[in-house]
């Protein structure tokens, strides 16, 4: 006789339930209502990401596994989940104006952003490597498709072309490393390979985790697999290259922080090694490589390779501290990120969006107000207090020390004086340099974008404890 | 008030200020009378705010007061704020310059008006907050906070290169402070707290407080700033707006001075009393060889700038001296140089505003034209060079002598310095003022007017009153200073009482 087939529990799993639900009626809709102008699809899909965000919000807060084991809810799944459906609404939010204005607004897009978001929510979850490989692909699958979403421009195409040859690549790695680690400890459950991890591992096992961290590192963007980010980020369209800069970082932060700490805790030293080595790379190649760049969509890029490796650090020390600090660290680049892009957004003229650093010239006289909030994000991604950034990098450059990290710290701050150099230089093209011509005026989700981020970078410093204090109960949550 | 206190609303009162000015709409005349009118009424205001505190300060004790604590970052990370007989005179020195600024920037400042008081009314909370914070990451907070205003004023209202001047100001004192904020955080691990008057009662191991010693001396010494670390600094003077060379000179620079006397000494006295020498021997380089430097210049600023730098090396000599006479000098020495070098700015402001040069070689012979302001740049330059009977002279002479019960050799090389500060000052002072009045360009110079004259008053009596009568400063360092060395001395005789029982 089989054993009775038990109906594993959906409660934890209803935000999920919730979004491919909603996802497929939005197909269903679009398809029967075809091609039109308007917003509808787009309010849609921010109404399912805030049903899904309250819901997301609401479920407890203690750990629960369902699915047999393969789907955890627990607090840092649901902190990450709430980043993770932030960042998504404001891609979608970032794009009404531009995919109307550049004529490629077509329905598929919101649809194609909320199955991202299920898969990255998956992903947070995810509590074996099967889970994980599944949540990856449905991320990374609708990734490809929004990069090359501009399909009639070449340099869009390529974009989506390139993520997709690497991105392939990179799943393949990871399957391989996952392969390997189940060769090596008999299963694929994160809690069983924590039991049979412990102490010492086989070389087997240890190969398996380079690989599955070489997946990881790339979904990250980090260097040596960050190749693929400058050209993704200035091919896409920006809408798009916002969201890529904001949701899948998340998402990638939360699935390597899962991974390193849930499935491997046993051998923290050996893959501490890796993970020091490749924050150290990104940060490096982030402050130094940025600094030639004249496309601000490039200059993000490496940016963001450098901020990674800056959140790194906190996984690096691998101590509830640490955890702490990359949610912290990604809660507040989040916010940095997607005001940064609201700013690049805002140059436009006519039909010509301008993304060269030398066309944000003299904004502080055309434009005082969008120069001043992004030049409160310049500074807040260089780290200056009191702006937000400062306590992002506090959070985790204070886990480090904790953790005994000294040598990984003194690179990072040096390195943050390196990077910013370049943050620095955009405040003196808006700021120091003679005015250009204006701007056309700020679309409205634009705007409101840009003013909710702003008031967060600048106004964090006042309060930051509720952040602070929510955040290191997510990290609790995983030890 | 919502139980914040006076020191939260000297913070505020600025940024109220600050953001006043940002509702006026338009860049009309009128509003940018307002602008000049609204930061000073504010900056005014700060100042008698800063006398009421100064009024409910109590000189005789050590202890912190007017002491408030607000929930912030964490439980043990707070925002706690108080004075001492240290900080005091600061936060004073602070807001009394503040209105000066801003009449500074009256005519001079012709373009961006409003975003120019914006900036200096936001620094100022920066510098305020930095001398009256009781935790070390607020206290850092407000160390780092001040460089985008002032990276914003040299960079927009500076001179010909005041890009470099201000890329290399930022990035230059951003380095040395990385360093400070790690080792915050290794303090944070070790005592479990970052609030300032439990970290003064904590003792750090002989080893670690070596290292923390390094990573704060690398952001005070940028910032006082030490040799050979103080390239920055005749830079940003030359490039600044004259205003913003005022506050750079008058109080940034005593934000290094500040955190050695509040930090390093009290936290590291084992690692101050290890690195003593490296210290005397960086101060005595300073003093006689920026001197020299400063012989040389050709710019009136850059020449102010490197003298600044020589009186910043007294200041460090009479610090490390540990004894009684040194620290109550170097703090003197703090408060007079903010006066001294702030009014020399100002003065150099008003002959470059006429004439939009600061060429020594341009000048000469201005006594001719302009009596008054003869009169007063011999005033400034005579407490410059610690003429008794100014301000220049009480500080001077008790690091000198601080120096000598430390250190006999110290006190002989740096008194050299002061009669080298005499060679450049009165050698500038001639080559200016005295002289027949040759060129042609300098034929219509007027002397001060009513504003400049009005500027002018209250710092030289001040200099002077502080010359003959500088019991009321002294008497509010007497406490803390004492306060300071017993524990310094405490902490030094429980290490050799335990050297000696190893043995």
């Amino acid at each position: 006789m089989n054993p009775a087939f038990t109906i594993p529990a959906f409660g934890p799993m209803l935000p999920e339930i919730l979004m491919a639900a909603g996802a497929l009626v939005m197909v269903l809709f679009g398809a029967i209502r075809g091609e039109r102008p308007g917003y509808g699809m787009n309010i849609i899909a921010l109404a399912l990401l805030a049903v899904t965000l309250a819901a997301v919000l609401i479920l407890p807060s203690e750990r629960v596994e369902t699915m047999s084991g393969s789907f955890v809810v627990d607090g840092f799944a649901k902190f990450m989940k709430a980043l993770t459906l932030i960042a998504s609404a404001g891609g979608v939010i970032l794009s009404l104006d531009y995919m109307r204005r550049e004529g490629i607004s077509r329905f598929e897009y919101p649809i194609l952003i909320v199955l991202s978001t299920i898969g990255m929510m998956m992903v947070i979850s995810a509590n074996d490597l099967i889970a994980l490989y599944l949540g990856l692909e449905l991320l990374s699958l609708s990734s490809y498709v929004i990069a090359a979403f501009d399909r009639d421009n070449v340099r869009s195409t390529e974009a989506g072309l390139k993520y997709f040859v690497l991105g392939a690549l990179s799943s393949g790695m990871l399957l391989y490393g996952a392969s390997l680690v189940y060769g090596f400890t008999g299963s694929v459950s994160f809690p069983v390979i924590a039991s049979v991890l412990q102490g010492s591992a086989g070389i087997g096992a240890i190969v398996g985790l380079v690989f599955v961290s070489a997946g990881i590192a790339f979904k990250i963007s980090a260097v040596p697999f960050h190749m693929w980010t400058p050209d993704v980020y200035e091919g896409s369209p920006t809408p798009v290259t916002a969201f890529f800069a904001a949701a899948p970082k998340m998402a990638g932060m939360a699935m390597a922080t899962r991974v390193f700490i849930d499935a491997f805790p046993g051998i923290l030293v050996q893959w501490q090694q890796i993970v020091v080595f490749i924050s150290i790379a990104s940060m490096a190649l982030g402050s130094f490589a940025a600094i030639g760049q004249r496309n601000i969509k490039r200059l993000m890029a490496y940016s963001s390779i450098g901020n990674v490796g800056y959140a790194l650090i906190g996984l690096a020390a691998g101590t509830q501290q640490g955890i702490q600090g990359v949610a912290v660290y990604m809660a507040i680049y989040l916010a940095m990120t997607l005001g940064t892009f609201a700013c690049i957004l805002s140059l436009r003229r006519g039909n010509v969006m301008f993304e060269n650093v030398e066309d944000l010239s003299g904004l502080a006289r055309t434009h005082p107000v969008i120069a001043f909030c992004l030049g409160m994000m310049m500074f807040s991604l260089a780290g200056i207090p009191p702006l937000a950034g400062f306590f992002a990098k506090f959070a985790v450059f204070n886990a480090a020390i904790e953790a005994d990290l000294v040598a990984l710290a003194i690179i990072g701050v040096v390195t943050s004086v390196i990077g910013a150099y370049y943050y620095l230089r955009i405040v003196k093209v808006m700021y120091f340099d003679e005015p250009a011509e204006r701007y056309d005026a700020q679309p409205a989700g634009v705007r409101l974008v840009l003013g909710l981020c702003s008031v967060f970078v600048v106004l964090f410093g006042i309060v930051p404890a509720p952040l602070v204090a929510a955040a290191g109960a997510a990290a609790r949550s995983l030890f | 008030m919502f139980g914040f206190g006076i020191l939260s609303g000297l913070l505020i009162l600025p940024l109220v200020g600050a953001a006043f000015i940002l509702t006026l709409r338009g860049d009309s005349e009128a509003a940018r009378s307002n602008a000049r009118w609204a930061a000073l009424a504010t900056t005014i205001a700060t100042f008698l705010l800063s006398l009421v505190a100064w009024a409910r300060f109590d000189t005789a004790t050590a202890s912190f007061q007017l002491v408030e604590s607000h929930a912030w970052l964490t439980e043990t990370i707070r925002f706690k704020l108080g004075v001492d007989g240290f900080s005091m005179p600061l936060i004073l020195l602070t807001t009394f310059l503040m209105p000066f600024c801003i009449l500074a920037s009256w005519e001079s400042i012709g373009h961006r008006v409003k975003e120019y008081f914006v900036a200096f009314l936001v620094l100022e909370t920066t510098m305020i907050g930095v001398f009256c914070a009781l935790d070390l990451v607020l206290f850092y907070l407000f160390f780092e906070a001040g460089l985008i205003p002032m990276f914003l004023i040299i960079g927009i209202w500076g001179g010909k290169r005041r890009i470099y001047a201000s890329f290399k100001f930022f990035l230059y004192t951003l380095l040395g402070s990385v360093l400070m904020l790690l080792a915050i955080m290794a303090m944070y691990w070790q005592a479990g707290t970052t609030d300032i008057p439990t970290l003064l009662a904590f003792k750090f191991a002989s080893n670690l407080q070596i290292w923390l010693w390094l990573a704060f001396f690398a952001s005070f010494a940028v910032k006082m700033p030490m040799w050979p670390v103080h390239t920055w600094l005749p830079d940003a003077h030359v490039e600044a707006p004259t205003a913003g060379s005022v506050i750079l000179a008058g109080v940034l620079l005593k934000m290094g001075g500040y955190g050695f006397i509040r930090v390093s000494l009290p936290m590291f006295p084992e690692a101050s009393e290890y690195f003593a020498p490296l210290v005397f021997a960086l101060s005595i380089i300073a003093i006689v060889y920026t001197s020299l430097v400063a012989l040389m210049q050709e710019d009136i600023k850059k020449l102010i700038a490197y003298s600044s730098v020589a009186h910043m090396g007294f200041v460090t000599m009479g610090l490390f001296a540990m004894n009684e006479q040194g620290i109550q000098g170097a703090m003197f020495t703090m408060i007079s140089h903010g006066l001294v070098s702030g009014a020399l700015f100002l003065c150099v402001g008003v002959i470059y505003d006429r004439m939009h040069t600061r060429e020594i070689k341009a000048y000469g012979g201005l006594v001719n034209r302009m009596p008054i302001y003869a009169v007063v740049f011999l005033i400034l330059t005579m407490a410059n060079v610690a003429l008794p009977g100014t301000s220049g002279f009480i500080g001077e002479f008790l690091t000198l002598m601080g120096a000598f019960r430390s250190n006999t050799w110290v006190a002989f090389f740096a008194s050299t310095g002061v009669i080298l500060s005499a060679a450049y000052a009165l050698w500038l002072y001639r080559r200016v003022v005295y002289g027949p009045l040759e060129k042609p360009a300098l034929q219509g110079i007027t002397d001060l007017n009513r504003r400049e004259i009005i500027t002018f008053a209250p710092l030289i009596l001040l200099i002077i009153y502080y010359g003959v009568q500088p019991g009321p400063i002294l008497d509010a360092f007497a406490a803390p200073t004492e306060a300071l060395l017993n524990n310094v001395q405490a902490a030094l005789a429980t290490v050799k009482t335990a050297a000696v029982a190893a043995h």
